[in-house]
């Protein structure tokens, strides 16, 4: 747990020099094995305890600590003769060409390095030009078959991979030959590369010789990276490290044998390549070209590359992501009881998560009565750490022991308890509100609990999510999740700069049917309401009427319980459809700013809605007070009174407006969307005047006295004509529907009001579905010139073409069921390739811009300082702070400023 | 077509205004935003305004943008060959 903070300046990449190799060498690795008959590290072997140890009990030669502790240290082998490092092959090839073969400069001129040296400046950190760049020098270079600076004839070289270079040389007789190049050759012209050269082949000259490329020295990585695993049956099973390793020493005694021993040079050179191969496969066992080393079962072996690369490979698998503890998963629930910055945590997941909490005076109590209670009781504590930072885990037989040591400068690692900060998740986490800081409600049974009016961010529904819960473990990590991740401050979606965490469904209908006029609640009502809300009120205000003697409360002075009062606001609501009443009502608020009250309830409208002084004057609250995207009076909380504020304020109402609903009642059936029959005749009548003007059209049409529209054929024109003539009829005959259902039916309060539904649902319920299509046209695939064989071909009639005359409740006849299939397919299908195409867009979009940030400058730049916009959004501009986009806006502050200087009330 | 040569891009109302900046203004805008003169997004000498405005490589173009957020905004380009 002790460990000294040091901070990364900076990351340096480079390629090692064989001297570098060799100093950070503990040891010369000699011998081809690992460990003698006892079970013991070989010296000088593969297991050598320089290397740091795995087996308990043995210590590390090198820093002395044992296993676990010792970090472990690179070894490394002196080879025989030189080897192609695969990884740079194609590039030493690259400098092979680039440069002369006798006096190793590039092949460019003096003026020409010049030029390049100077573009390389302008590009500067730009990947991608530079890479241009280089490519361009080597094609140049390459091309010169004369040296300009030795005059020394040059050959092509090829290179056959992975590893062999041939030189095309000619002699004095002009014949072609093959020249085999091998590494030591290679070595030896890449080391004439002069320093000033290199940056011309994109190499630095201190951090990457080029002759590093090809080893003479290899490093043996430590033992912690390669642990032997010993089985149940007793046997050891090397790492394919280990066993790889074992074969280059193998064969590279072999090769320094025959050297010694002059061997002639065939032998020579084949144990050569044999090492080559070894030392290839070791690095990358996936090398083309090349047959991959194998196990003795005739399983690849996984080297170095393979450990690196791919999803499961260190990068991927083990740094981007990785496998974390205080982290909880479970099935998700509601409960419109707890606050939307809570997380209901089952007592089975608050007893195996714990924070770590400091014992101070403070807390000592506390704190010890939790080390008591133990791991088994809540709410208690599973660890305790004492001041040297050793963990002891707490068990039914040490509780009493340790809570009597128990003492200031220990921690304690305690139970889950409510009121702790947790990160809250839902995959897939497309956008920040996909984490967010929660506070702990423990509870009982086995599910996440959380409020309802979150489910948006998250795009949560309980028909079986999971979600994820983490537990930040130290104090700064608490504080950062609670100042920047907690849920009040994403109330406001950066996106479209509305509430996005708002009221829904039952809230917004319980708004409305609380806040319309005409409605009035008993004194026991209210107090039922204002509890079950928990709004606390020192006094109920005075009743609004007396009716027999019962003191009545509208829904309004309730409802205005719950604003702060000093907030004035005013706008037209979803239920305004009558822009007279509306007008009137705003002339006399901007006229007097702060009206009579009296005046204003004469004129109060419920499609107008005016809060003055924290008093809901007049209309209802509905989906433009606190719904998602348009909710002005959460927009106003939040934006004038802070989120905390604005918190609150959506937990009361939600909770209000629940009680409301559940009291009062609201369903809807069937029956609902009954009609009278004047008005279905009046329907019906509409769908035959209709299919008569189709029909007419059609005849027009074959007669040639159809006009066609500007831009479109004939046919195109009949079609539109006969779309519009359609859309018509479906329009009036919902006029008509709407006409017999009024506010009293449930069904039209929650499409008016914008709880659910839009009031073509209704429409398409009660009087007919309309003309259903795919791509926007109407019906017209299936059998040759018809949808269905039940029309004659050709047939171009309203009810041959997809129009359904009937309604969901007078029920379809078969070809209209068949014709609203095919509607609904298309829709089905557009959701399944949109959601695909959005997800990959998106995935292209981060993976573009994860790096870009703003500067204190307010530039937009990426990671090496390239600025890409020169202020943010252009106008520096915080979209969640912004209003509707703007910076300001200039009449609400002229509105505030007038209202604080006329006076409130 | 064989009009070709008399277009003026600049007439064209998508496309915004075009100016070389003096060696003065350049060296301003690097220290304003304390860059490099590689940290500056880039423009092909190729680029049909960048043609039509004579400006050679390493000359810093300033545009004026109109801007749905900001009204006009200036951005700035170093012409870099192609």
């Amino acid at each position: 747990m002790q460990s000294m903070k040091k901070v990364i300046g900076s990351i340096e990449f480079g390629i090692l020099s064989p001297q570098e190799i060799r100093k950070m060498s503990a040891a010369e690795i000699t011998i081809p094995d690992t460990y003698d008959d006892d079970g013991y590290p070989i010296e000088g072997g593969l297991m050598d305890k320089r290397l740091g140890v795995i087996d308990p009990g043995l210590r590390c030669e090198t820093c002395g600590a044992r296993a676990g502790d010792c970090p472990g240290h690179f070894g490394h082998v002196e080879l025989a003769r030189p080897i192609i490092h695969v990884g740079f092959a194609k590039t030493i090839h690259r400098v092979l060409e680039s440069t002369c073969r006798e006096c190793g400069r590039i092949k460019l001129t003096e003026d020409e390095i010049q030029e390049y040296m100077k573009k390389f400046e302008v590009v500067g950190d730009r990947k991608k030009a530079k890479d241009r760049l280089i490519k361009e020098i080597h094609k140049k270079a390459k091309e010169r078959m004369v040296c300009p600076h030795c005059g020394a004839p040059q050959f092509p070289i090829k290179f056959e991979r992975p590893t062999i270079y041939w030189e095309l040389r000619k002699d004095e007789e002009g014949n072609e030959y093959r020249h085999r190049m091998m590494p030591s050759e290679v070595r030896d012209r890449l080391e004439k590369i002069p320093d000033k050269d290199l940056p011309l082949l994109g190499l630095h000259p201190e951090k990457s010789r080029p002759e590093w490329m090809v080893l003479t020295v290899l490093p043996v990585p430590p033992v912690t990276m390669r642990p032997s695993i010993t089985l149940e049956s007793g046997i050891r099973a090397e790492d394919d490290l280990t066993h790889k390793l074992v074969d280059i020493i193998r064969i590279n005694n072999r090769l320094k044998s025959n050297i010694e021993a002059g061997a002639p040079q065939l032998i020579i050179e084949d144990l050569w390549d044999l090492l080559q191969y070894h030392v290839t496969t070791y690095i990358n066992n996936e090398t083309s070209g090349i047959p991959p080393a194998k196990h003795k079962s005739g399983r690849p072996l996984k080297t170095l590359s393979q450990r690196l690369k791919g999803k499961e490979g260190r990068f991927r698998g083990n740094l981007s992501g990785k496998r974390v503890n205080f982290s909880a998963r479970t099935v998700i629930s509601p409960d419109p009881m707890i606050s939307i910055n809570e997380v209901g945590v089952p007592i089975a997941v608050a007893m195996e998560l714990t924070v770590p909490e400091k014992v101070t005076e403070f807390n000592f109590q506390k704190l010890k009565q939790r080390v008591l209670n133990g791991p088994e009781k809540y709410p208690g504590a599973n660890y305790v750490i004492d001041p040297e930072g050793r963990r002891i885990r707490l068990m039914e037989n040490n509780l009493e022991i340790i809570a009597e040591k128990l003492d200031i400068g220990w921690t304690v690692e305690r139970h889950l308890e409510d009121g702790d900060i947790v990160l809250f998740n839902r995959q897939p986490s497309l956008h920040r509100m996909s984490i967010m800081a929660h506070r702990v409600r423990v509870m009982p049974y086995k599910t996440f609990r959380l409020n309802l009016a979150v489910c948006p961010p998250y795009n949560a529904d309980f028909d079986g999510d999971e979600m994820n819960l983490h537990v930040p473990q130290t104090e700064e990590a608490q504080a950062e999740a609670k100042i920047l991740m907690e849920v009040q401050n994403h109330i406001i979606s950066p996106r479209y700069g509305g509430p996005l965490i708002a009221g829904m469904q039952d809230h917004i209908s319980g708004g409305y049917l609380l806040t319309r006029e005409g409605a009035y609640f008993t004194r026991s009502e209210v107090e039922q309401m204002l509890m079950f809300a928990g709004i606390e009120v020192e006094e109920l205000p005075k009743p609004d009427k007396k009716e027999n003697g019962v003191e009545l409360w509208s829904g309004k002075t309730i409802f205005s319980l719950l604003l702060p009062d000093d907030l004035t606001i005013w706008y037209r609501n979803k239920l305004c459809d009558d822009p007279e009443r509306c007008e009137a009502l705003e002339k006399l608020i901007e006229e007097k700013l702060v009206p009579d009250e009296e005046e204003v309830r004469k004129l109060a409208y419920d499609g107008f809605t005016y809060i003055l002084n924290g008093k809901l004057l007049s209309g209802v609250v509905d989906k433009k007070a606190y719904g998602r995207e348009d909710g002005k009076l959460l927009d106003i909380i939040v934006r004038e009174y802070g989120v905390e504020r604005a918190r609150q304020f959506l937990d009361q109402v939600t909770k209000l407006t629940i009680w409301v609903i559940t009291h009062r009642g609201f369903t809807t059936a069937i029956d609902d969307e009954d009609l009278p029959d004047e008005a279905l005749d009046r329907i019906h009548e509409i769908i035959r005047e209709a299919e008569e003007r189709v029909q007419r059209l059609i005849e027009a049409y074959r007669n040639g006295e159809l006009e066609p529209l500007p831009g479109k054929t004939l046919e195109e024109t009949l079609e539109s004509n006969i779309m519009a003539v359609l859309a018509e009829a479906r329009d009036n005959a919902g006029k008509v529907a709407e006409k017999y259902l009024g506010m009293t039916n449930h069904a039209v309060i929650m499409a008016k009001t914008g709880a659910r539904g839009k009031i073509l649902n209704i429409t398409q319920m009660a009087a007919m579905l309309g003309q259903q299509s795919i791509r926007g046209k109407r019906l017209y695939r299936g059998y040759r010139g018809r949808v269905l064989t039940h029309f004659k071909p050709g047939d171009l009639s309203a009810k041959a073409r997809g129009f359904v005359t009937n309604s969901y409740k007078s029920g379809l006849t078969p070809q209209e069921y068949f014709f609203h299939a095919m509607g609904g397919r298309e829709g089905l299908v557009d959701t399944a390739v949109r959601t695909a195409q959005s997800g990959y867009m998106q995935r292209r979009l981060i993976n573009a811009l994860q790096d870009l940030k703003v500067d204190y400058d307010g530039t937009v730049r990426d990671p090496s300082g390239i600025i890409v916009q020169f202020k943010y959004g252009e106008d520096g501009v915080d979209p969640m702070k912004s209003w509707q986009g703007k910076t300001v806006d200039v009449d609400r502050v002229i509105v505030r400023t007038l209202l604080k200087v006329r006076g409130r009330r | 077509m064989a009009t070709k040569k008399e277009f003026d891009v600049f007439t064209h109302e998508l496309v915004p205004e075009h100016r070389v900046l003096s060696e003065e203004e350049k060296e301003e805008l690097l220290r304003k935003y304390r860059i490099r003169i590689s940290q500056l997004p880039q423009i092909k000498a190729s680029d049909p305004a960048v043609v039509a405005l004579g400006a050679k490589p390493g000359d810093v173009i300033e545009i004026k943008r109109k801007s749905p957020t900001a009204g006009y905004y200036y951005y700035y380009r170093l012409v870099v060959e192609d």
